[in-house]
């Protein structure tokens, strides 16, 4: 009797202290991911200390762009605002074409077609973003050049500076529609999602009243996924920002005030494919320091614009459980 | 009287004619609506086929066993292959898998079976969706000054670990998740028998999710084997072949761009064949997801 209390302690001691050790183990990997997000935070703070302490905050208001030693100068406006624009053409390229294929998917195709299609737009997310590149490179850019801006050139680069510039296919216009392709099935398969966690008793108070397809749509199932759709736009936003190799393929890779876009065909840069193009090739600690405080202010933009869009697409999910089954 | 009448009368025809007028146009904004979202599927269909079409057109014709097994050749001359490339974009991603599947599910396991509700598990679920969402550029970055700049040389440890990090938060996501479907009875069983808790949750829970978790796996190895960005300031690239985890190495995604920036078209077609090649390791992975997902009945999206 004696010996079976002490042997069901022992087995009992050891037992604690596995799961315990166990317990520390789950606890320093879920820990861990902590500690790569303070770890990217401090590296890339620490890493553009140089540039601050040399440009102050002009950094965030200059144009020029300069390694040439003794007439260093470096600005990350005209990146700030290549990154803006071309984000900007791909949101208003990409958000439409997606809301139509979320709507397509989740209330108007046949469940056999649609099954079979978002598997291809989900196919349409694994391509890698360099071989978009280099189907951007060489073939894409060719069919925006002879059926988009060569028309819009001849018919209004005259008189209107938006369409000003000759065009060479390799400008923020092409960057942002590659950009649009690239974020549609993000920003589609979760309002699609979104979609289908409307319950089947909004649709079909709206269709019992009349409404067509559409009304229905517009007045029972958009008011209740709003901000979810919002919140989807802003993690393929988030997306777009950050999107670095396809970019640094397509934008013609201007450098300082001439990155500044005048017109939808100019070359331009954005803050990642500055980095991409030049980490390599930096020319002193100065210009290297530069480069990581862009990626610095990379890191705080796709930072905010993915937490308004994760709250605004969670909050939504919360409000109607069964989203992901 | 008479006259009144037949006013009525007409005023329910002219009602009537307003009202098939409008539903009549309600019908035709509906259809308008119903083509365009038909247009949006087909935009959006139409650059998949024809980049599928033109890897596979343009990567054919560059790909031959000399393609496969050698070391490129001089600059432009065409010759020579992407073997370098293709050894080291297998040692890299699977170094870095091998860093970040042990560490994603094991905080997955902590997020679904150890964490109730306090504020510590939910700042790891939410910098977690943080850390998804970062552009990968900002960890190479990261990579090169951690990593780097401490061993002194490009290598493979860098880039290991710049993609470690993209793949964690999918996998501690979709582990999280998968464990949380597993019905709780099952678990309770394991207590009622007396099993200590890690081993329920390894041997009981765990095993009952595996296909989700290895799902998650999946999805996290072939996003970080088609990533360019994050390898350009950490592996570097290089025409070698694999000496040393300490050494730079080349990767596909890297060795395409750089060949697509030469201006020779030997170089552009090689560029399709590691293209296809590419294409072909990202998709396979694409669809034995889908076969995974499928044996469980998961609803799985590559899109994270």
């Amino acid at each position: 009797m004696e010996r079976r209390k002490n042997l069901s302690q022992l087995l009992l001691g050891k037992k604690r202290r596995l799961d315990k050790t166990f317990y520390l183990l789950v606890l320093s990997a879920a820990g861990y991911t902590l500690l790569m997000l303070a770890l990217i935070a401090y590296a890339v703070g620490d890493g553009s200390i140089e540039i601050f302490s040399f440009e102050g905050l002009n950094f965030f208001t200059n144009t020029d762009w300069n390694a040439v030693y003794g007439r260093e100068a470096f600005g990350a406006l005209p990146y700030i605002i290549g990154t803006l624009i071309t984000s900007a053409i791909a949101m208003a390229i990409g958000v439409p074409i997606s809301l139509g294929i979320a709507i397509f998917l989740s209330d108007i195709g046949p469940s056999r077609l649609t099954r079979p299609l978002s598997f291809v737009i989900e196919l349409l997310a694994a391509v890698p973003s360099v071989i978009y590149g280099l189907w951007a490179l060489f073939v894409f850019r060719f069919w925006v050049i002879d059926l988009i801006e060569r028309p819009l050139y001849n018919a209004f680069g005259g008189y209107i500076p938006l369409f000003a510039k000759t065009p060479f296919g390799l400008d923020v216009f092409t960057a942002g529609i590659v950009l649009a392709i690239m974020i549609i099935p993000i920003i589609s398969s979760i309002s699609r999602e979104l979609l289908r966690a409307v319950p089947e008793t909004q649709r079909e108070a709206a269709y019992s009243l009349g409404a067509t397809r559409w009304e229905t749509l517009r007045v029972a199932v958009f008011p209740y996924v709003k901000s979810g759709l919002f919140g989807a736009s802003f993690l393929g936003l988030g997306r777009a920002v950050g999107e670095t190799i396809l970019v640094t393929m397509v934008i013609g890779n201007a450098v300082g005030i001439n990155a500044i876009p005048t017109s939808l065909f100019s070359q331009s840069q954005t803050l990642s494919s500055v980095i991409a193009n030049e980490f390599n090739e930096a020319a002193s600690s100065l210009h290297l320091s530069a480069l990581i405080a862009l990626g610095a202010v990379l890191l705080i933009l796709t930072m905010v614009i993915n937490i308004g869009g994760q709250l605004l697409v969670s909050r939504m999910v919360k409000v109607s459980p069964g989203v992901r089954e | 009287m008479q006259q009144a009448k037949i006013d009525k009368i007409t005023l329910i025809r002219e009602l009537q004619k307003t009202m098939e007028r409008k539903s009549s146009r309600k019908r035709k904004i509906d259809k308008l609506v119903t083509v365009l979202a038909i247009a949006g599927v087909c935009l959006a269909i139409i650059p998949l086929g024809s980049i599928l079409f033109e890897v596979i057109k343009n990567g054919a014709s560059a790909i031959s066993i000399e393609f496969l097994i050698e070391r490129p050749g001089a600059l432009a001359s065409g010759k020579g292959g992407i073997a370098p490339a293709i050894q080291g974009t297998l040692i890299t991603v699977g170094l870095g898998s091998i860093i970040a599947a042990p560490i994603g599910v094991l905080a997955g396991i902590y997020l679904s079976e150890f964490a109730g509700t306090g504020p510590f598990p939910h700042a790891v679920r939410f910098f977690n969706d943080v850390l998804t969402g970062l552009p990968s550029i900002v960890l190479g970055i990261v990579g090169y000054i951690v990593v780097v700049l401490s061993l002194g040389s490009f290598s493979v440890w860098a880039g290991a670990f710049a993609l470690s990090i993209i793949m964690i938060p999918i996998v501690v996501r979709v582990t999280e998740e998968s464990l949380k479907v597993v019905p709780n009875s099952i678990r309770e069983a394991g207590y009622s028998l007396g099993i200590s808790k890690w081993k329920i949750t390894i041997f009981i829970t765990l095993k009952s999710a595996l296909s989700g978790v290895l799902t998650g796996i999946v999805l996290g190895i072939s996003r970080i084997a088609g990533e360019t960005a994050p390898l350009i300031m950490t592996i570097l690239g290089t025409s070698l072949f694999f000496t040393s985890f300490n050494e730079p190495v080349d990767a596909l995604p890297l060795r395409i761009w750089r060949l697509a920036s030469q201006p020779y078209e030997s170089a552009h077609s090689q560029g399709w064949g590691a293209a296809l090649i590419l294409i072909l390791i990202v998709m396979s992975f694409s669809i034995a997801l889908r076969l995974l997902a499928m044996r469980r009945g998961y609803k799985v999206s590559s899109v994270m």
